[in-house]
């Protein structure tokens, strides 16, 4: 196993995704399989070789740096599941 | 099936412009298969009084000689593309009811050249997936069955939606997308045609990301003259996405000369993967054999990395997927659920929002970058990517095109591969290596299996060039001549 119990449980936490304890040992095991199954990479040599940045050779366009929208308050938090006055609306953070 | 909805693209455009029919008629007929076709769920979202009101429009602008390219065309749109006020999804509950307040580029381009919107069409959650069982509507079905059982077979996936609406003649054609497969795989399964084009020919905006670096639409038809028609109204630079190049669209079209006399066509001895059914073999021979006896020339080529293409892939989407999906938290849109802080209202949220391929894909994307992994895992992948892309490059040097099975069986049941991911994943094999290396890819139905299933061939063609792709996919078209359809059984009580 190469994702134990515990890691499942850390990187569900960085994921920010709730896992319960009963979800642990199938997870643990599916992504096991799968990262085992990735482990094949190492057969090949990379070292001198540079990883891809870019899959089409393209220059990034530069455009100007101006607003062309405003007043989109309304549109922006139409689908918030919760917004107040134009604002979006979140648990309280800070006591 | 009407004789309107039996008409292709091409067909249907020619009727129109002949106004031998109107758009309101064609548009109405589509409607009413869609209607009909609920044992199928392909449409997730069907939109009647938007189809009917841009009819009428289309109607319009042929009376007034203002017709645009796909005037008066309905089409299906794949519930990935963002569509000003009507519901998108992707096909996941943590997107609830998010109805955006812009639209994708590309819907954008199609309705400005006159095409109509008939609906939304259904596709793996996230388009994570290669048979549409991970949506939140339900798996949509393949309109073909095997001769040797009533078992409901997939529609491949993700664009299963796409493909399953044109194959049962619920829409002229569809947008799909295709990140390792999506648009292919698909077609290969409902005997229709898919064509993903070069990395960057279509805009990425206003689409619901999975992983940026491979995503890209393309049409789902029933030819690959109306995937030339479609695509040409697709492409084009966009402001908006950075990725998407600034080069000319040339008149698709214009390409089907008939004529592949001299060109070269590349056989990667790679893809004769082990366990290979002689089926599949068997029509990838016959392929060969077209091409050649329209004067095609038939060249051996070695793509030595193709094995690690699926394992790249495999570290590369998720890692990326876990990324984009990061906006995902119950704030902005979508679905919020109640938690005690912010923090356990993110986590319960996103618990309830995924589904569980994309909670695992989420969850190895977020562990394949994480401090300590990150190189083992993504740079290596990366790396692997950069082999695969010479691979091909090489290969180029050689051959002007190159023609593989697109997959690796036919649509399989419904139920059969979904508890099982990495089974799944290898439905991708011979797609994969095209979205690592940006290429342009095509799957046109070329034969039927023993129990009576399409079958598709794959064309890749070189960067940017479309052209000789569609070129020789409908030299392919022509030579395979297949013209078999499923029998209608979804509109039966």
């Amino acid at each position: 196993m190469s994702v134990d119990e515990n890691t499942v449980r850390r990187i569900a936490k960085l994921a920010r995704i709730a896992v319960t304890e009963e979800e642990l040992a199938p997870l643990s095991k599916d992504l096991s399989t799968i990262l085992d199954w990735v482990e094949q990479l190492g057969e090949v040599d990379t070292d001198h070789v540079p990883p891809m940045t870019s899959v089409v050779e393209m220059e990034i366009k530069m455009r100007e740096d101006i607003v062309r929208h405003d007043n989109l308050q309304k549109q922006v938090t139409q689908n918030a599941p919760q917004s107040e006055d134009g604002f979006f609306t979140v648990p309280k953070v800070i006591e | 099936m009407t004789e309107l909805t039996k008409l292709t693209l091409a067909e249907a455009r020619t009727k129109l412009a002949a106004k031998e029919i109107t758009s309101v008629e064609l548009t109405e007929a589509h409607l009413a298969a869609a209607k009909a076709s609920d044992k199928l769920n392909a449409y997730v979202t069907l939109t009647p009084e938007v189809a009917l009101e841009m009819a009428a429009a289309s109607d319009a602008r042929i009376a007034k000689g203002e017709a645009g390219p796909l005037e008066g065309l309905p089409l299906g749109v794949k519930d990935l593309f963002c569509t000003n006020g009507v519901r998108t999804t992707a096909c996941s509950n943590i997107l609830d009811d998010f109805t955006p307040t812009y639209e994708s580029t590309v819907t954008a381009n199609l309705w400005a050249d006159g095409a109509v919107m008939l609906g939304k069409l259904n596709n793996d959650e996230f388009a994570m997936g290669s048979s549409n069982e991970t949506s939140r509507f339900g798996p949509c079905v393949n309109p073909w069955k095997a001769s040797d059982s009533d078992a409901n077979l997939v529609p491949g996936g993700s664009s299963g939606g796409s493909s399953a609406a044109v194959a049962a003649h619920l829409a002229l054609g569809a947008t799909a997308t295709d990140t390792g497969g999506s648009i292919r795989q698909p077609a290969s399964f409902t005997g229709t045609v898919g064509m993903k084009p070069t990395y960057g020919r279509c805009s990425r905006w206003g689409t619901v990301a999975f992983a940026s670096s491979l995503d890209q639409a393309g049409p789902i038809t029933r030819s690959v003259r109306d995937a030339a028609i479609m695509l040409k109204s697709m492409a084009g630079h966009d402001e908006k996405d950075t990725t998407s190049v600034d080069i000319d669209v040339p008149d698709y079209e214009a390409a089907f000369t008939g004529d592949i006399r001299g060109l070269k066509i590349g056989i990667p001895k790679e893809y004769r993967v082990e366990g290979m059914s002689d089926e599949i073999e068997k029509l990838w021979t016959q392929g060969i054999a077209w091409l050649k006896s329209a004067g095609a020339e038939i060249v051996d080529v070695s793509l030595p990395h193709t094995k690690y293409a699926l394992p790249a892939y495999y570290i590369v989407a998720p890692a990326e997927a876990s990324s984009n999906l990061a906006r995902y938290d119950g704030v902005r849109y979508g679905l919020r659920v109640h938690g005690d802080d912010i923090t356990d209202m993110y986590e319960k949220t996103r618990a309830e929002g995924f589904g569980d391929e994309v909670r695992r894909r989420v969850l190895i994307g977020t562990y394949v970058l994480s401090a300590g992994y990150y190189d083992a895992y993504y740079i290596k992948a990366q790396k692997i990517r950069t082999l695969i892309a010479q691979d091909f490059k090489q290969a180029y040097e050689k051959v002007d095109l190159l023609l593989t099975p697109t997959a690796p069986s036919p649509a399989f049941a419904i139920g059969e591969k979904v508890n099982d991911p990495l089974s799944m994943y290898l439905n991708d094999v011979f797609t994969v290596p095209v979205n690592l290396a940006g290429l342009p890819g095509i799957s046109l139905p070329a034969g039927l299996s023993s129990n009576g299933l399409p079958l598709g061939l794959q064309l890749i063609g070189r960067t940017f060039d479309e052209e000789t792709l569609l070129r020789a996919a409908g030299v392919l078209e022509e030579a395979a001549g297949f013209s078999a359809e499923p029998s209608i059984w979804w509109t039966e009580a």
